[in-house]
């Protein structure tokens, strides 16, 4: 059977669920954990995986200049998903399944693989310290065994090698990581839908990409997001739009829009500043589709202007590679943007449910 | 209307007043189209498993992966390879046995496991609503339908799901299940990867691992070919007799119509449209009697195909489900033999009827008067067969000239036929003491040439019996003494490694009932330019007085042991032509040969060397299971206390006494197929014997009416002629069996050395000789029972017509 047979399985299954971008999101929670308002996220421990709850994410996404002066964007995701609820299994009993997703950017190239496996056995996983998490060789994990720094996240190797592209990164912070929503409590509709997520914009990185046999030095930043729930998604919610920007050395903006089908779209977002953040109210969002390109059987909105009139923010936002389609079982699109006007921006774009 | 429907009306209106002869063509046609797309049907659907078997354990567009020592691994080799970024899927298999039979256990991971080894039944197991059955418990497990079947109640094992793809005797399911079925906990046998993105050596060193060459996964090498070859021969003679049927039907029905062409012309019909009418006919006929065989060929497959499976199951592990699927390539197959078989017997015919000319009397039986003539020509043309056959004997070396020599023989013994018996028919009037024993000798031979076809397709299918029947009696006789002395140990033990091995060796020797340690190792190697096997031998009774050895030298043993020398297997003395006395170097040093031993089945050839000469020559070379000689009743007790004793997964411990009981019980079964087929060839060869007396039956009415005159009662004429059907059936059998002999001398000593590099020893089975002769007998009565009676319930007044009618 082929791996995405599984895929398709665990995640698309649910009728309704290719319409809801990462499905399995809008199934009962029944006897998973969820999600409460009043949970104080502690590190280096909740770096590790949450198997009671039903869908976790270890997301980092690099913006990188090559020393061939080119620009670079590098995806690094391992979902973990429960096939049923607590308790544990042990061995190849185990109920957890593991969904690694890597990707290389280029302006004019998009390189993307998946990899599934099965929890339990050791071919794929997540420990909280020292920290690692990792699908056969693709891999992020804390370097060394001295103590953690940065609450665990301060010096990371992320490795991965698919077929025809690969990376080789050191990231490093001493910022701790950022607490999203309120307090890590992320909500996600107005009807309660809500999930953990914590972030670590500050990642400085050094390293190699390769393209087909060649090495390419790099550097810039990265910024990986954590975050795990049971039911992030409600019924009628089809699908995301998601920015991820670096505004200044110290300043950062996460902000997303659920799309809902009655076009009553939920906004939320997450000013950072520091190690301050705060977040952004709904009614103060305001994203506006610029442009859209025509990929194989959709239409994807991939210039955006971006407004938070509270923050002073109002950008243009524009892809280093519209063709950023990672055609993954669950495809969906995920690339590296600039921002041009009241601020030079740098960061990711991820749109599902297209 | 049109000129041609008319003619073909007229034409018809023959068949509306001889409706048996119709009925007797289109069943002799049926029947050997039937033999011979039945036997196609199973050999394609047993392809078809072979491919599926193979695909399992990896087909070709799967490298498959062993650890070099042992028969498993930790299951930690798989996590480490994945984790340097090799993407292999790794996979558990065993025995156990259920109900008295081994069942066979594969552990697969179906997540990393490559599209190409993947059961169909997983992709169908998928479930809407999240992780499919096959992944959570109760763990469900694939089985094909048989094994459903036996299984059923059974609550020990996983809950089961049907996949027909899946051979007989195996249950597929999780890994993590299977190992706990297994007994095999972390522990995993093999590894499987997309073909092409293999390992590099290093790793393999790493890890201990070596490639599984696809020949030796291919299960339908060997024995298995073998036996698809006998099945193939077999379809072919029966559709050859069925052949010699339609010939009979055809060319008899164009004889009696003669007048009725010869009319049709006189009425203006032209040769070439007339001509065209009876091939439309002739095609119509065996289109419909096409159509028919195949559906009874498919029925004759799916009652045989169960056997065949276990069969082959017994021959060579694993193999073929029990069910049967509907293939395009034996249905085209069917219908071109039919076709063509009916359009090749109706040449001659058609020739004539081109060139019949309007003028020419309509004397059906004019062609009898050139009866000796005929006969000699016949001698001739068996001559040149002969010919023909013994220089491709002399000077052919393929296996086609095989199969034409077989064909020679046949085609001689066909055309000899009505001389052998009609010499023998002489001897039988010298012998004759009474004028009415002297009339019935003439009257045979009269009635001969009209009988002749269906005689040959007696002889045939006699023949064919025979031949087939000496072959697999010889077969199974060969085999089973060979299976006998090859796993000769009453039980094998495999170390999980290099060490536990020498343990487990140690701890035997230490054990009072065990009367002989055998360990042993192989390798394989390259030599004439050949991949072949390395194995050893130690100096024991077993090998010394056990060995299946087909020629030796004096000392052979003696000089092996003193690492002097040698043995060869016979596929590889065949192959490479080396014989005793020559020299083998495999880069070690020559070696003389001084032994050539059977290797059944074994698609290479191999080279045998002492243990401490080859663990000198090949440090390499990897364990074999060790064989222990003990009485068979202490088997039991000791292996439970070697298990105790040794941390060792039960798969690698075998007794050998049960595994051979079930294979010679399942063994027996592949020749319940051969018999099976052995009736319906004389069923066919019954049926054109049938015809051929039913057609001659209104010209037998003219010679029998003098007979009756001079004052024998109906009834006893109608016994005389039972008599002398079953006289010429006799002499028929008394000429098969030395053909039949022939006949299976060829297929053992020339086409099995071709085609498989052994040769079968010619075993003799006088009984079943007896058994043949009074078959034919039976048949003959059998086809003979309707004419004599309508002969003895014929009107007087139509015997005395014979007189009024001047002919």
């Amino acid at each position: 059977m082929r791996a995405s047979l599984l895929t398709l399985w665990l995640l698309l299954a649910p009728a309704m669920a290719a319409a809801q971008g990462f499905a399995g999101l809008g199934i009962d929670a029944d006897d998973y954990q969820k999600p409460v308002s009043d949970r104080v996220l502690s590190f280096p421990a909740d770096h590790g995986p949450h198997p009671g709850y039903r869908i976790e994410w270890w997301y980092l996404t690099a913006n990188l200049e090559g020393a061939d002066g080119k620009s670079y964007g590098v995806q690094f995701t391992l979902f973990r998903q429960a096939g049923a609820p607590p308790p544990e299994r042990e061995g190849w009993a185990n109920q957890q399944f593991w969904l690694g997703h890597v990707a290389l950017t280029t302006a004019d190239r998009h390189f993307y693989d998946e990899r599934l496996a099965r929890g339990g056995v050791g071919q794929a996983g997540a420990v909280a310290e020292p920290f690692a998490a990792w699908v056969d060789d693709w891999r992020i994990a804390a370097v060394g065994d001295g103590p953690a720094t940065a609450l665990g996240f301060g010096d990371l190797r992320l490795k991965a090698n698919a077929d025809g592209f690969g990376y080789d990164l050191r990231l490093t912070t001493d910022a701790p990581p950022v607490l999203q929503g309120a307090g890590g409590y992320s909500v996600k509709s107005d009807r309660g839908q809500a999930s953990y997520y914590y972030s670590q914009p500050y990642f400085r990185v050094e390293g190699t990409t390769e393209i087909e046999g060649q090495t390419i030095e790099v550097s810039g930043r990265a910024w990986m997001d954590r975050e795990w729930s049971s039911q992030p998604l409600a019924e009628d919610q089809s699908g995301w739009d998601w920015f991820s920007l670096h505004l200044g050395p110290s300043t950062k903006m996460m902000l997303f829009r659920l799309r809902q089908d009655d076009g009553g779209h939920f906004f939320s977002g997450n000013w950072i500043e520091g190690t301050v953040s705060t977040t952004i109210p709904g009614d103060d969002i305001r994203l506006e589709i610029l442009e859209e390109t025509e990929l194989p059987g959709r239409r994807v909105p991939i210039s955006w202007r971006v407004s938070v009139p509270s923050r002073g923010v109002d950008v243009e936002v524009h892809p280093l590679n519209p063709r950023a389609w990672n055609g993954t079982q669950i495809g969906y699109w995920e690339g590296p943007v600039t921002g041009t006007g009241t601020h030079d921006a740098i960061g990711y774009l991820e749109m599902t449910g297209y | 209307m049109n000129r041609t429907f008319w003619t073909l009306a007229t034409l018809a209106s023959h068949w509306r007043r001889n409706p048996v002869q119709i009925i007797a063509l289109l069943l002799g046609l049926a029947l050997a189209t039937a033999l011979w797309s039945g036997v196609q049907a199973i050999n394609a659907e047993a392809r078809a498993s072979y491919a599926k078997a193979m695909g399992l354990l990896g087909g070709p567009e799967v490298e498959v992966l062993r650890p070099a020592v042992g028969t498993s691994m930790p299951q930690s080799v798989f996590i480490d390879l994945r984790r340097e970024g090799h993407l292999v899927s790794p996979s558990v298999e065993g025995g156990i046995i259920v109900n008295q039979r081994r069942l066979r256990i594969l552990g697969i991971e179906p997540i990393s496991l490559p599209t190409a080894a993947a059961p169909e039944g997983l992709e169908a197991a998928g479930e809407a609503d999240g992780v499919p059955p096959f992944l959570r418990p109760p763990w469900e497990a694939l089985a094909g339908p048989d094994t459903l079947a036996r299984l059923a109640g059974n609550e020990e094992l996983p809950p089961r799901r049907a996949d027909t793809s899946l051979p007989e005797g195996l249950l597929v399911m999780d890994i993590g299940i299977a190992q706990q079925v297994l007994g095999m906990e972390e522990r995993i046998s093999r590894l499987m990867m997309t073909a092409g993105t293999g390992l590099p050596a290093e790793v393999l060193n790493r890890y201990g691992l070596e490639r599984v060459a696809a020949t030796e996964r291919d299960v339908s090498t060997g024995l298995t070919d073998s036996f698809h070859l006998n099945l193939t021969a077999f379809g072919f003679l029966s559709f050859l007799v069925g052949l010699l049927i339609v010939r009979a039907c055809v060319g008899l029905a164009l004889e009696q119509r003669l007048a009725t062409f010869r009319t049709l012309r006189a009425c203006g019909i032209s040769a070439r449209r007339l001509t065209i009418a009876v091939l439309i006919e002739v095609l119509a006929l065996s289109l419909l009697a096409g159509l028919a065989g195949l559906v009874l060929g498919y029925m004759i497959a799916a009652a045989l195909l169960p056997d065949v499976a276990s069969s082959l199951r017994g021959l060579y592990g694993v193999s073929v489900s029990g069910t049967l699927r509907f293939a395009p390539e034996w249905v085209l197959s069917g219908f071109v033999m039919s076709t063509g078989g009916a359009l090749l017997a109706a040449g001659s015919a058609l020739w004539r009827v081109y060139h019949l000319s309007p003028l020419a009397a309509a004397r059906p039986d004019a062609w009898r008067g050139a009866q000796a003539q005929q006969i000699r020509r016949g001698l001739w043309a068996a001559a040149a067969c002969v010919a023909v056959g013994g220089l491709l004997y002399l000077f052919g070396d393929s296996l086609e000239a095989s199969f034409i020599i077989i064909g020679c023989v046949l085609l001689a013994a066909a055309l000899a036929l009505p001389a052998l018996i009609a010499a023998m028919l002489t001897l039988l009037g010298r012998a004759a003491r009474s004028a009415m024993s002297e009339w019935m000798v003439a009257d045979m031979r009269q009635q001969l040439p009209g009988l002749s076809l269906a005689l040959v397709a007696l002889l045939l299918a006699l023949a064919a019996n025979t031949g087939v029947g000496t072959m697999v009696g010889g077969f199974r006789e060969t085999f089973l003494d060979w299976l006998d002395r090859r796993l000769a140990a009453e039980a094998y033990v495999r170390g999980t490694d290099e060490a536990q091995a020498r343990a487990i060796d140690a701890w035997a020797a230490q054990q009072p009932e065990v009367r002989e340690i055998l360990p042993g190792r192989m390798t394989d190697t390259v030599f004439a330019g050949q991949p072949i096997e390395v194995r050893s031998v130690v100096d024991a009774p077993t090998y010394r007085e056990g060995w299946p050895v087909l020629a030796t030298t004096t000392g052979a043993w003696d000089a092996i042991f003193a690492g002097g020398g040698t043995m060869i297997s016979e596929q590889l003395s065949y192959r490479v032509g080396l014989r005793l006395g020559d020299t083998v170097d495999l880069g070690t040093g020559a070696l003389p040969i001084l032994g050539i031993y059977a290797d059944y089945g074994n698609p290479r050839g191999q080279v045998m060397l002492s243990l401490p000469q080859i663990e000198k020559d090949f440090p390499d070379a990897r364990r074999m299971g060790t064989g222990l000689r003990l009485a068979p009743e202490e088997v039991g007790p000791l292996l439970t206390r070697l298990t105790a004793t040794f941390d060792i997964p039960p798969d690698n411990v075998i007794d050998q006494a049960a595994l051979k009981e079930l294979s010679r019980g399942i063994f027996e079964r592949t020749f319940a197929v051969t018999a099976a087929l052995n009736v319906l060839t004389l069923l066919v060869a019954s049926i054109a014997l049938f015809t051929a007396l039913l057609t001659l039956f209104d010209r037998r009415v003219a010679q029998l009416a003098p007979v009756w005159a001079l004052g024998i009662p109906r009834r006893r004429l109608a016994a005389l002629e039972l008599g002398k059907t079953l006289t010429m059936a006799a002499l028929t059998a008394v000429v098969a069996v030395p053909v039949g002999l022939l006949l299976a001398w060829l297929l053992v000593a020339v086409v099995n050395v071709k085609a498989f590099g052994w040769r079968l020893p010619l075993i003799p089975y006088p009984d079943q000789w007896l058994t043949l002769g009074l078959l034919s007998i039976a048949v003959a009565a059998a086809a003979a029972m309707l004419p004599s009676w309508r002969l003895s319930r014929v009107a007087p007044a139509q015997l005395l017509k014979v007189f009024a009618n001047a002919r």
